[in-house]
């Protein structure tokens, strides 16, 4: 199981020397974990290397970029691919296989070696029509909106019958006009 | 009270599908005494078990069996599995539906004769008119309780409303309202008025909104004359030597095979399983599918020229909130070929939550220009377009060649190309909507594509002529007396009109109808 958790962690200096190079630079990798300094938490990979894992959430915010939008609701998003490839030999290819195309065609740093994102999308653009790319991106538009603590970030209020509804809550509150 | 009937009682009327068609004509037959059976493929979910989230509304509602798509519509690249957004649940569609119910245009009966010979259409008249519909409208709004009708209130304007009124206002358009909605303004019929909570499309928990799950099926299984069987699919219609049918094969909850004796068969399962139905129900008798003479069962499947708009403004707007489609702009549903198409469309307010929105803004799209839009979802408005589509022949519900379902019965395959006049159509909506939203001053809007149908029409078609259609004006097939069709599959073309208001009004009058030929014996 993938687990996600709270709370800092204790760095070594070694894995602070593996700190990874893009553009947030935030994510480490210590043992099978992906670990996040500034929001405090973790995921523990399984099925998929971790450093897979650590690339996979930048592109996943490649993918859908909300600048607002903490690593750890994109790291949720992409976590059933280690699920799924620990059940799935064959997903668990498709997913280390697209990543290493990924670095290869990124030249001697990979893909998060790439600084700015203009250059990683462009890279994107060559793969988009991979069904590695296609499996990454059809899971992320559920997995990353569908995330209940995501939507108040957008200002999105979820369920409201038990509200009520918005009969006495603003649903025809709007004052510009 | 629901009457259980014996399999082998061969006088009552079968009903396949307790939607808008089904469910409708199966209480109307009830409280004229006939004996009733509705099988229903999905099961029963009441109301205050509807779920106010998207997608786990979605796993509970939706018709999720396999079904493939082809043609050159985006759905059948973006939803290849998904052609349509229809439900499988006691209610059909009517639990997921708005609410719009619009009466059709005069002159939308008469579409070959009022739009001429539309090249790669194919346009054929209504075999009735509006006049011979408005008093069954009348019953039809009576009984769903629609706004600005029977001195029922208009609902409140929502802020999308809000914002779409004054972009219809300063494009000076005309007819703009909230809108004629099955939603009560207030108490109605033992049921409660709006909340304005917004989950419309995920089944109305108050039970504000008008379908047959809690008013027309409870109201039938009162009179002691109606069963409704949920949880039971339909595979087969089978018939006598005379060619009569006789029996409908269903897979029961536990997946085993029962056969229903039936002296009348309705069949109302939606314009896709409809005539699914009644190809997969061929025999040496009839080689092409049941009332098939024609060779038009299947075709024409029309989903009406849909799109949506959207577009951000510089200040909240919070959309979602509120009765989802309760506003409408009708001065383009004319027909004026100035425009550079035949027919026209209804422009009607739609809001999507957030994961409804990622998913169907622009299927496929990633990247800034895509999130950007998503980064102000609360500063957005939205509408829907529904307009008139050509029927095509080659637009088609077909048996899928290979795919079987778990019965073993063929797949439906589902293949849609829009007609040129459905884009130009689609295009000049596109530039209204827009230029409503600019007016107030949006800052970027968003020519949303088609999603997949709600609006599944034409694949039984009524026709005048037997060679022209597979049923006649009562929706009775040509072919065979004792079958006949309940759905949106009946209609000769689509109008600019949600469907429901229309169906629910064919299925009142072919009640009357069936229950005439039955007291003369004559089915």
């Amino acid at each position: 199981m993938v687990t996600i958790y709270q709370g800092r962690p204790g760095l070594t200096r070694r894995e602070l020397l593996k700190r990874g190079s893009a553009a947030g630079a935030l994510l480490i990798i210590s043992g099978s974990a992906v670990l996040s300094t500034s929001e405090a938490w973790g995921l523990e990979s399984t099925a998929l290397k971790p450093e897979t894992i650590a690339t996979l959430i930048q592109l996943a915010r490649d993918i859908y970029p909300h600048d607002q939008v903490p690593d750890k609701y994109y790291a949720i998003a992409i976590k059933s691919h280690d699920e799924q490839a620990g059940k799935d030999a064959a997903h668990k290819e498709l997913i280390e296989k697209g990543i290493a195309d990924l670095d290869q065609k990124s030249g001697a740093g990979g893909y998060t070696g790439l600084g700015w994102e203009d250059e990683r999308v462009a890279i994107l653009r060559q793969i988009e029509d991979t069904p590695f790319f296609q499996a990454i991106r059809g899971s992320l538009v559920v997995g990353l909106y569908n995330q209940k603590e995501v939507w108040p970030i957008f200002g999105y209020e979820g369920e409201s019958y038990s509200k009520g509804g918005y009969i006495a809550r603003g649903f025809d509150d709007i004052e510009w006009l | 009270m629901p009457a259980p009937y014996a399999l082998n009682d061969d006088s009552v009327v079968v009903i396949i599908g307790s939607g808008a068609g089904g469910g409708t004509l199966g209480n109307e037959l009830a409280q004229k005494g006939i004996d009733v059976v509705i099988l229903e493929a999905g099961p029963r979910i009441e109301y205050e078990d509807f779920i106010n989230d998207e997608w786990d509304s979605f796993s509970q509602l939706a018709w999720l069996d396999n079904r493939t798509t082809g043609g050159g519509w985006r759905v059948h690249k973006d939803f290849p599995n998904l052609p349509a957004w229809i439900v499988k649940a006691v209610g059909g569609t009517t639990t997921h539906w708005a609410g719009a119910s619009l009466r059709f245009q005069e002159h939308e009966f008469k579409g070959l004769t009022n739009y001429g010979k539309v090249e790669g259409a194919n346009l054929l008249d209504w075999p009735i008119t509006l006049a011979d519909l408005e008093p069954y409208y009348a019953k039809a709004e009576d009984k769903m309780g629609v706004t600005r009708t029977n001195g029922i209130e208009g609902l409140p304007g929502n802020n999308n409303f809000k914002v779409f009124k004054a972009g219809a206002d300063k494009l000076g358009y005309k007819e703009c309202h909230t809108g004629n909605m099955a939603i009560n303004s207030a108490d109605r019929d033992g049921r409660m008025g709006c909340q304005q909570t917004g989950f419309c499309f995920q089944g109305c928990k108050w039970g504000a909104k008008w379908s047959t799950l809690y008013t027309e099926i409870p109201k039938g299984e009162a009179t002691g004359k109606l069963e409704v069987r949920p949880s039971s699919h339909v595979l087969k219609i089978e018939h006598d030597d005379s060619g009569k049918v006789t029996s409908v094969v269903y897979a029961d909850k536990d997946g085993k095979q029962q056969s229903q004796k039936a002296r009348i068969v309705c069949v109302a399962g939606n314009s896709i399983e409809s005539p699914r139905l009644l190809l997969n129900s061929a025999s040496s008798k009839f080689p092409d599918g049941l009332a098939n003479s024609s060779g038009q069962v299947g075709k024409n499947y029309m989903r009406h020229t849909t799109g949506s708009v959207y577009a951000i403004f510089d200040k909240p707007v919070h959309f979602w909130r509120g009765t989802t489609m309760a506003g409408i702009v009708r001065d383009e549903a004319k027909h004026d070929p100035s425009r550079g198409f035949v027919g026209g469309y209804e422009l009607e307010t739609l809001a999507l939550g957030l994961p409804f929105m990622a998913a169907f803004l622009d299927p496929g799209g990633w990247g800034r220009s895509f999130t950007t839009a998503l980064d102000h979802y609360d500063k957005m408005a939205g509408m829907w377009i529904v307009g008139e589509d050509m029927p095509q022949e080659q637009n088609a519900v077909k048996l899928h060649g290979e795919l079987k379902d778990k019965y073993g019965m063929p797949i439906p395959d589902v293949w849609f190309t829009d007609h040129p006049n459905d884009v130009a159509m689609r295009n000049h909506a596109y530039k209204q909507g827009m230029a409503m939203y600019d007016a107030v001053g949006a800052t970027r809007s968003f020519p949303t594509p088609p999603y997949p149908s709600t609006h599944n029409l034409g694949t039984n078609r009524m026709s005048e002529k037997a060679s022209d259609g597979v049923v006649n004006k009562w929706g009775q097939t040509h072919d065979i007396k004792n079958l006949f069709v309940s759905d949106g599959s009946q209609f000769t073309t689509g109008a600019a009109e949600n469907p429901t208001l229309t169906i629910v009004t064919l299925a009142i009058r072919q009640a009357d109808y069936i229950a005439e030929q039955m007291s003369a014996k004559s089915i």
